[in-house]
């Protein structure tokens, strides 16, 4: 079942308990912040907040995607109390002794009010079971650690025993540095279980968010049978500042973005969220192998 | 040695490179280009050789000596062709079931307008999907610098050796200190921090061998018996046993709490 949890943390709450916040020098805060309006990114224009977030956090202007938290995209794609979380209990630690990585996953989790960047479980999409994973920005944007490659690992591995196809929603910028070269390993360790998952038989289909880059895009992201992707996300192995660096020029507009990708051909369709349960549950049915 | 020191190192000019590997351990060496869907990148050298006598397919990161050959070889940054055509040579390898061979020496998979057009991202994923289940024994020898998911992507492999002054980071230290800490005067700190270079892999499991490298001559006596004998040992293995055994090498990494 999920849970919306009701506690919100404060600013206050959060210097006292040793977390910097905005402003102090942390510089991962929600890409919406808690307040009445919002500059859409995609129109420019201003909107209410509340408007966007009751219209699948997309602008009701323009329709531009914002960030949509993973646990809310998740409600909206499974069917009504179909969804059952798996591997609730794994938690992040700094192993490397990483400086201010410690400080980081607390703050993540108050932010986020979840205990990783990536939720899994298996639910069902108009009837058809599945396994499902979809990953959050507000826990380190996303980022790969030791718990993100497990439960997606975990995640593989069970739909492989149960005969369960999958669906992904990804979100990350890449690898957690904080991990070390144990983060880098993260992609591997996923890619063989969805190569196990895939030699079953199974489908796996992905549909990957702004942003997905880095280790996550050149590992479990780009290996679903069928890719789709919402409207605009930026899809990339290196962001466009590193480019612009290699490079020494200005990158085109666009590039990187999904209709970018589908042009070049490593797309197979862009789905806007009021469109996703509807398509998912089509190819869902389309692969379903009668008894 | 401070972990920068090392880092330095691994990228010193006059270094043998992937090349001088394959021309050192392989006789009879024979070199194939091409992926057969877009170009030849000259970055990745693979072919078919022997080692010790017996067939094997050998697979190298070339960064080049002189600054002609640095331009030519982009500096060792595979771009997606590269990686697609290691892959190619893998699945022959497969084919004619000869073991792989793979040296890694790159700052990273190349971060440029063309890579991305060409789909770097889904070229090192599907050789990280490919290699796990590759019915062949691979093994995979650093031999200067292991830029993140572009030295992974010729990694996935039943064994990973390295020479003592060679790296293997999630990020190049000079990226870790200019993303997380707004500095790139912070480059020894990252390199401390991010725990990349071999006593440190070793101690963390996620590499099997360090290879002492001051004596040049030594090396190139002893690395093809060594390498010769573990392939030995690798085919003495069924090919499911062997597979097993690479996921599981994988599957046991990562720290976390439960």
């Amino acid at each position: 079942m999920l849970k919306s949890a009701n506690f919100k943390p404060s600013r206050n709450q959060l210097e006292n308990m040793g977390v910097a916040t905005a402003g102090s020098g942390f510089t991962e805060q929600p890409q919406v912040p808690d307040q009445l309006c919002t500059k859409c990114p995609g129109c420019g224009k201003t909107i209410f907040t509340s408007d966007m977030r009751a219209n699948l956090w997309m602008c009701p202007s323009c329709g531009y995607h914002f960030k949509y938290p993973a646990r809310k995209h998740l409600l909206k794609i499974c069917d009504e109390n179909s969804f059952e979380e798996w591997d609730t209990g794994l938690r992040s630690t700094d192993f490397l002794h990483f400086p201010g990585y410690a400080v980081k996953l607390k703050s993540a989790r108050l932010n986020s009010r979840e205990n990783e960047s990536v939720i899994s479980g298996k639910a069902a999409i108009e009837g058809e079971p599945c396994a499902i994973f979809a990953m959050d920005s507000r826990f380190m944007m996303g980022s790969m650690g030791s718990v993100v490659g497990e439960k997606i690992t975990r995640l593989f591995e069970r739909a492989t025993e149960e005969r369960l196809p999958v669906i992904g929603f990804t979100l990350s910028g890449g690898a957690r540095m904080q991990e070390g070269t144990t983060s880098l390993m993260q992609m591997a360790k996923t890619s063989g279980a969805v190569k196990y998952h895939s030699d079953a038989g199974l489908l796996y289909i992905t549909v990957l968010t702004n942003p997905t880059t880095g280790g996550v895009t050149a590992s479990f992201a780009m290996e679903g049978d069928i890719l789709l992707s919402e409207p605009g996300a930026l899809i990339g192995f290196a962001g466009p500042r590193v480019i612009e660096q290699t490079m020494r020029q200005k990158l085109p507009k666009g590039f990187q973005s999904a209709e970018f990708l589908l042009e070049k051909g490593f797309l197979d369709g862009i789905v806007p969220r009021p469109e996703q349960r509807k398509v998912l549950a089509q190819l869902l049915r389309l692969h379903r192998k009668e008894a | 040695m401070e972990a920068y020191k090392r880092i330095q190192l691994s990228r010193k000019s006059g270094r043998p490179t992937g090349l001088d590997f394959v021309n050192h351990v392989v006789t009879d060496f024979f070199e194939m280009h091409g992926d057969r869907r877009f170009a030849d990148d000259p970055a990745i050298v693979a072919g078919v050789g022997r080692l010790c006598g017996k067939p094997i397919t050998v697979i190298a990161q070339e960064k080049g000596h002189t600054m002609k050959e640095r331009t030519f070889r982009n500096f060792g940054s595979p771009h997606p062709e590269g990686y697609r055509k290691a892959l190619r040579l893998m699945k022959q390898a497969e084919k004619f079931g000869r073991p792989v061979l793979c040296f890694v020496d790159t700052s990273g998979a190349f971060c440029g307008t063309g890579a991305e057009e060409r789909g770097q991202g889904l070229a090192i994923a599907e050789n990280l999907c490919e290699m796990m289940t590759l019915k062949v024994p691979i093994l995979t020898v650093f031999i200067g610098e292991g830029g993140s998911g572009g030295a992974l992507a010729l990694a996935v492999a039943d064994q990973v050796w390295m020479l003592e002054n060679a790296y293997y980071a999630v990020i190049s230290p000079e990226g870790c200190a200019s993303i997380l800490w707004k500095d790139s005067k912070k480059v020894r700190e990252a390199s401390d921090s991010l725990r990349c270079v071999p006593e440190d892999l070793l101690e963390l499991g996620l590499i099997e061998r360090i290879l002492p490298e001051s004596d040049q001559d030594a090396l190139w006596r002893t690395l093809p018996l060594e390498l010769s004998e573990e392939f030995d040992a690798l085919e003495a293995m069924t090919s499911e046993e062997r597979c097993a055994k690479r996921y599981a090498r994988f599957r046991k990494m990562g720290v976390f709490k439960e």
